[in-house]
């Protein structure tokens, strides 16, 4: 007989808007406090302490629109920020403070979140959708100068991006981009060559979030259908479908997987979180506590594996915290 | 009385003119108590004894016939002995033949179902009668499938006419049935068209299990008639007529069928095993081949509980008439079509604001889905949207009603709408919700209506209960708390639009010829508004246009009107009051009076009769009523 669901760990509450990000950052040594960035849908970001579980302190600066992207640059001291406002703001926070220090105008009014990958010691990659329908660029950062620009070929009818994800097969590498678009498809592109290595149809509807695993050459992509759509790279580099998977009601916002790669967790527009067993996306836990759409999960990334949390952000104002599988 | 039989030549017909006499002058009974059992046993395996019984009867003087043929018939117990006791007389002799096939089946409805079994039965059981069965047989087809009889005689005649013909094509055999094959059919079809026709269910009951009986009978291979009626005791009684049993077989065959169908399911359950043992080692292997990874630790939650999202009901009224116009989303057409009778009675100034506009919508709403109970959340939406704003959605309904291009379900729903709006808004309110029974026929009880006291009743008996001692109190009933009548504003925008056209006959619509189904159901709606209309201001002028409107229509044929039409002169003369009454609708009283009496001596129908007998009572009632009041 299997157990019920578990309950959260804990509510946080105070946000009085939807949260539309999540993002860790744990990693830390003692004395420094666990901590939680959120963005809502206000445009403020809340700096949540996971010991007392209240905000520390609240930072507004993309004029009240709403921040759909929140990333650390190594350490909770650096956080970038990605807001309706077409701005992406890089801010200080070390020592209580609470500066944009500097800002990217990336002209862009969709949705599609940025994705950060640090490539060396103080240097990042930064990849967002650009000012044109259908582009990403690339930007290094801190130095903000642009490292490519992502077109695809005339008559490819992708539609925006809409998710992106930077990553390098091992250190040192060349870097390469997934990115989901608006017409289902998954593309492969090469930064340095600036061009697409493969292209795959994953969905009917538009790529609304895709994770993937370097190590197994393997990643997860959900739309607004009821379909999770799991693809693997081969050697050739193309993508080819490897699996894909039912469920019961349409529609995901974000998909994560476990920095151990062992589960992955989705956010449904049923209000509900859903954990699967990454090797052979065995469902493993509902997790009904939301009232209104999920828009984003995260897991932390705490050194001691029994703390991990899985954070989950939603429409309905609250952010709920679980304790899952934390044993393996 | 004894005989002596051998070989005396011996005359009987002294004792046939005892028996004829005596029969004559109503001692069936008492001499054929006797007479038959014995005669029975005696012709049991007598052949002479059955030659004398046959004597016996035949020289019974033609004018006595009929009352010896009669006690015979009913006395006999089975088909058989009546055939050993009367012989061929019914061929031999012409009153015995009129009273068997003629009074007996076609004037006479009294009798029982064993004596018609016995008579037809002794019809068919010989040759030289079985030429009267058939005979019999058309006849009564040719009753049963006579419009005008089916319009004017009793139900109870009808439902003895049917039975006899069921019994009839139950003795009929093969090259009988083929010989008159074409008769059947086109005296069933004729027959079914005006039992349908008809206004009573019971009649409409009668006619389809007939023609089931007549299609099954003439058409052995291929497909058979079949209706869709309630299987009532009386339908199962009907229906087992079709069937006869011969009076000495034996019941063989259940046993074996019941080993046949065990045999049957035995096999089939062990095929079903061996199906689910194949695909169950399957399984194992494919889970085999997966490679043993440390997910396995990784233990599921209970997912039970993950269901599909159920999708949310609208909740404004506007968005309602959005869904319920436009949207191609069926799921959630359904969840407002559950929705709406609650979401009108909570927001009635949202309401009031477009109810005209939703009541069209409404009344045009089809089952796009097939949604469990629909036709009764369309009509408690619809009696929603009436009581919360009455005057408009009341004249749009009056108006629709005689318009082109309705159904007459639609305008059968009108009718029910209004009646059961009515009845909501001259209850009390305070009673919270009053129970919607389905008002068809109006029950006519002389209960007191709603009350509408004012205040100041209330302080006056206030004040007279603390002045008085009270030496004892009786029971206390608990009072209805009570409020304004709302019925009262509206009671004239209901009736008076419904009565107004009923004379004018549209292309698609016409009350006073063949729609006469939808001017029965006017006429109650119209009594169930008079009765609910006490007290209310609008009812002398109320109460004088029904009964003109009653005078027009009093020679209607068909009965669920004339039944419709005393209902309407009970409630004018319930809820009119009594002064009123005199003063204004005096001639209309006398004539309604007059035509009463005639109704109560002449009409076909028994439920007319007893509502005209009811109508004249209470108008004596009245009478002594005003009398004993000192003017």
């Amino acid at each position: 007989m299997a157990l019920p669901p578990p309950d959260p760990q804990f509510v946080l509450r105070g946000t009085s808007a939807a949260i539309h990000t999540l993002h860790f950052s744990c990693g830390s040594q003692e004395p420094a406090v666990p901590v939680l960035f959120s963005g809502s849908e206000n445009g403020f970001i809340h700096v949540w302490n996971l010991k007392t579980h209240r905000v520390d302190t609240a930072l507004d600066g993309h004029g009240r629109k709403s921040v759909y992207c929140v990333e650390t640059m190594g350490g909770k001291d650096q956080l970038l920020s990605q807001g309706r406002d077409q701005r992406i703001c890089l801010w200080d926070l070390a020592e209580g403070r609470t500066a944009v220090m500097d800002s990217v105008c990336t002209e862009n009014v969709g949705f599609c979140r940025c994705s950060l990958l640090k490539v060396a010691q103080g240097r990042w990659l930064m990849a967002m959708a650009a000012k044109a329908l259908e582009e990403v660029q690339v930007l290094e950062l801190p130095s903000k100068t642009s490292v490519c620009t992502l077109k695809p070929e005339v008559g490819a009818k992708l539609g925006m991006p809409m998710c992106l994800k930077l990553w390098q097969p091992n250190c040192g590498s060349q870097p390469l981009l997934l990115a989901g678009y608006e017409d289902g498809s998954v593309v492969l592109w090469n930064l340095s060559m600036g061009k697409a290595l493969s292209q795959l149809v994953c969905h009917q509807e538009p790529v609304m979030s895709l994770d993937f695993d370097s190590e197994k050459a393997k990643g997860i992509s959900g739309s607004s259908e009821k379909v999770l759509s799991i693809w693997s790279l081969n050697e050739q580099q193309s993508l080819q479908v490897y699996k894909t998977h039912k469920l019961v009601n349409a529609g995901i916002s974000d998909i994560t997987i476990r920095p151990d790669k062992k589960i992955l967790a989705t956010a449904g527009w049923d209000h509900r979180i859903r954990i699967f067993g990454w090797k052979n996306l065995k469902p493993l836990a509902v997790l009904d506590y939301h009232t209104a759409t999920v828009h984003a999960v995260s897991f932390s990334d705490h050194k001691i594996p029994s703390e991990r949390l899985l954070a989950a952000g939603s429409k309905d104002h609250r952010i709920s915290i679980w304790s899952i599988y934390t044993q393996t | 009385v004894c005989f002596i039989p051998d070989g005396l030549d011996c005359s009987i017909s002294f004792v046939s003119h005892v028996l004829g006499k005596v029969c004559v002058h109503g001692r069936q009974k008492e001499i054929l108590s006797v007479l038959v059992p014995r005669l029975t046993d005696l012709t049991k395996s007598d052949c002479i004894w059955q030659r004398i019984c046959w004597r016996l009867v035949e020289c019974v003087p033609d004018r006595w016939m009929e009352a010896v043929v009669l006690g015979f018939v009913q006395r006999a117990p089975r088909a058989d002995v009546l055939s050993r006791l009367l012989g061929n007389l019914v061929v031999k002799n012409k009153k015995a033949q009129f009273v068997v096939t003629q009074k007996m089946l076609l004037l006479q409805y009294g009798h029982t179902t064993a004596v018609l079994q016995n008579l037809l039965g002794y019809l068919a059981l010989d040759s030289l009668r079985r030429a009267l069965l058939i005979k019999v047989l058309k006849e009564l087809l040719e009753t049963w499938g006579s419009s005008s009889a089916v319009k004017h005689s009793p139900p109870e005649q009808q439902q003895y006419i049917s039975k006899a013909i069921l019994i009839c094509l139950s003795h009929l055999k093969e090259p009988e049935i083929e010989s008159c094959r074409q008769e059947l059919l086109t005296s069933m079809m004729e027959g079914v068209k005006c039992h349908l026709d008809s206004n009573l269910p019971q009649i409409r009951h009668l006619g389809m299990i007939v023609a089931e009986g007549i299609s099954s009978k003439i058409n052995t291979d291929g497909p058979v008639l079949k209706f869709q009626y309630e299987e009532d005791d009386e339908a199962r009684e009907l229906k087992s007529l079709l069937v006869q049993t011969p009076p000495f077989c034996v019941v063989p065959s259940p046993p074996d069928d019941e080993n046949d169908k065990a045999d049957a399911a035995l096999p089939g359950v062990l095929e079903s095993n061996k199906k689910s043992h194949p695909a169950a080692p399957v399984k194992p292997e494919e889970e085999s081949d997966a490679e043993l990874d440390s997910d396995d630790d990784l233990i599921p939650y209970d997912m039970s509980e993950d269901k599909e999202l159920k999708t949310k009901a609208p909740v404004y009224i506007r968005d309602c008439i959005e869904v319920l116009t436009g949207s191609e989303d069926v799921d959630k057409w359904e969840a407002t079509v559950k929705a709406l009778e609650s979401l009108v009675r909570k927001n009635p100034a949202a309401t009031r604001e477009v109810s005209v506009e939703l009541a069209k919508i409404v009344l045009h709403l089809e089952e796009k889905t097939c949604i469990e109970g629909f036709v009764e959340l369309r009509q408690r939406a619809q009696v929603a949207i009436l009581t919360t704003d009455p005057i408009p959605v009341a004249k749009y309904l009056t108006s629709q009603f005689y318009s082109l291009n309705y159904s007459l379900r639609q305008r059968v729903d009108i009718l029910d709408i209004l009646v059961l709006a009515a009845q909501e808004l001259s209850y009390p309110k305070s009673h919270g919700k009053t129970k919607h029974s389905d008002a068809q026929k109006p029950c006519i009880q002389l209960l007191p209506a709603s009350d509408s006291s004012k205040d100041w009743r209330r302080i006056v008996d206030e004040r007279i209960k603390s002045k008085t001692r009270r030496f004892a109190t009786g029971q206390s009933q608990v009072e209805r708390a009570s409020g304004p009548n709302e019925f009262n504003s509206v009671a004239g925008h209901f009736f008076f639009p419904l009565i107004q056209h009923f004379d004018r006959p549209l292309m698609t619509f016409d009350l006073l010829g063949e729609d006469h189904f939808v001017l029965g159901r006017l006429v109650h709606a119209l009594a169930i508004l008079m009765y609910l209309a006490v007290n209310t201001v609008a009812v002398t002028a109320m109460g004088k246009a029904l009964l003109e409107f009653v005078w027009a229509l009093r020679f209607h044929t068909d009965s669920y009107v004339r039944q419709g039409l005393l209902s309407c002169i009970s409630s004018v003369l319930l809820s009119v009051p009594a002064e009123r009454l005199l003063e204004d609708v005096t001639e209309e009283l006398l004539e309604t009076q007059s035509w009463l009496g005639d109704v109560v001596e002449k009409d076909p129908d028994g439920d007319c009769k007893r509502l005209a007998l009811q109508n004249l009572l209470l108008m004596e009632n009245l009478k002594k009523k005003l009398k004993t009041i000192p003017s």
